[in-house]
């Protein structure tokens, strides 16, 4: 069975799933459940004890049955997000964590050296660290001697739904770290574009937005399960190399109405 | 009854007693296990409340789960 294979564990999905920006938390379940994800991203924010909004969802997220996968969402340096991750594996009692380390407001875009630093403490304190990076091969390699076993780099910005905007870098990266789990996070806005990294290889992809803001999220979540499925089942059946030049399917041996033209 | 003092909640000035995090976490309507407390930037693990005192000016957050991408 081809399954994905995240630090020692098995999932039947290739596909991960953020619990935010949904219409309702009850929508957001039954989305979840529609895009079969097997494991879900969540965060930790300051609690007024007055307000129990909180627990609403958290109990909505309990209850879809994933894998729990906090981040560190909004830290801007190691020492905050290595903080944040102590108090996330305290409250839902996992070492699993999505570490993302912002380097720029604008873009999102993460700080390497704030992702390296960080991942290096966090591996020597027990985490298993899936680390949101950029698409650049010399930081995943620094991440990957940091002690990840598995990397998450970015289609584009989050939010954006641009998908996968920097190919050439992103195939580099599936050709020369060939035996490490990557997962294509944020940036994906269709289908067609979580279908296109599942067909470069990539082991799995990570999105939120595109189910969460499309119309009916629930069939979104149900599209992107599809074309996850059938992004992999490329992969795996092997694409034809492209070419530059038209070359007939039907075959040309045959072919009425032709005559040997008289010199 | 310890004196109170301030310190900064989850970003707002709050007067608390001088006392056991334990205890200013009670007062302050902190109950159960669903979060997590830092101290200026540093995490407290549960275990560690009976016995970590809050000082004036300390920057304490209370974090609780919500949704994440």
């Amino acid at each position: 069975m081809d399954k994905l294979s995240l630090y020692g564990e098995t999932f039947a999905s290739r596909l991960l799933i953020g619990s935010a920006l949904y219409p309702s938390p009850a929508i957001m379940l039954e989305a979840v459940r529609a895009s079969g994800a097997e494991i879900i991203t969540l965060s930790l924010r300051r609690q007024n004890p007055a307000h129990q909004d909180g627990k609403v969802i958290w109990d909505y997220i309990r209850s879809s049955g994933c894998k729990l996968l906090p981040n560190t969402a909004g830290c801007k340096s190691a020492k905050e997000a290595v903080t944040l991750a102590e108090m996330s594996r305290e409250i839902f009692q996992t070492d699993w964590l999505k570490l993302e380390v912002i380097g720029d407001d604008y873009s999102l875009q993460p700080d390497p050296y704030g992702l390296v630093d960080a991942a290096k403490e966090l591996s020597k304190r027990g985490f298993k660290v899936l680390p949101y990076c950029t698409e650049d091969l010399v930081l995943c390699r620094r991440l990957l001697d940091a002690g990840c076993e598995a990397l998450m780099p970015w289609g584009a910005p989050i939010g954006t739904g641009q998908g996968l905007l920097n190919k050439y870098n992103l195939r580099m990266l599936r050709e020369r770290l060939p035996d490490t789990p990557m997962i294509i996070d944020a940036g994906l806005g269709a289908p067609s574009h979580a279908a296109e990294a599942m067909e470069m290889g990539f082991d799995a992809v990570l999105l939120n937005t595109a189910v969460a803001k499309a119309h009916d999220p629930v069939a979104m979540g149900g599209a992107f399960k599809m074309a996850v499925e059938a992004g992999r089942a490329g992969y795996n059946a092997g694409l034809m190399l492209a070419r530059q030049t038209a070359s007939p399917s039907t075959p040309t041996i045959g072919m009425p109405f032709w005559r040997r033209q008289s010199q | 009854m310890p004196p109170e003092i301030e310190i900064t909640l989850n970003g707002e000035p709050t007067q608390v007693r001088d006392d056991a995090l334990s205890e200013v976490l009670q007062a302050c309507g902190y109950a159960g296990v669903g979060f997590a407390v830092a101290i200026n930037g540093e995490f407290v693990p549960r275990s560690a409340y009976a016995q970590t005192k809050v000082s004036a000016g300390d920057l304490v957050d209370v974090v609780a789960p919500v949704a994440g991408g």
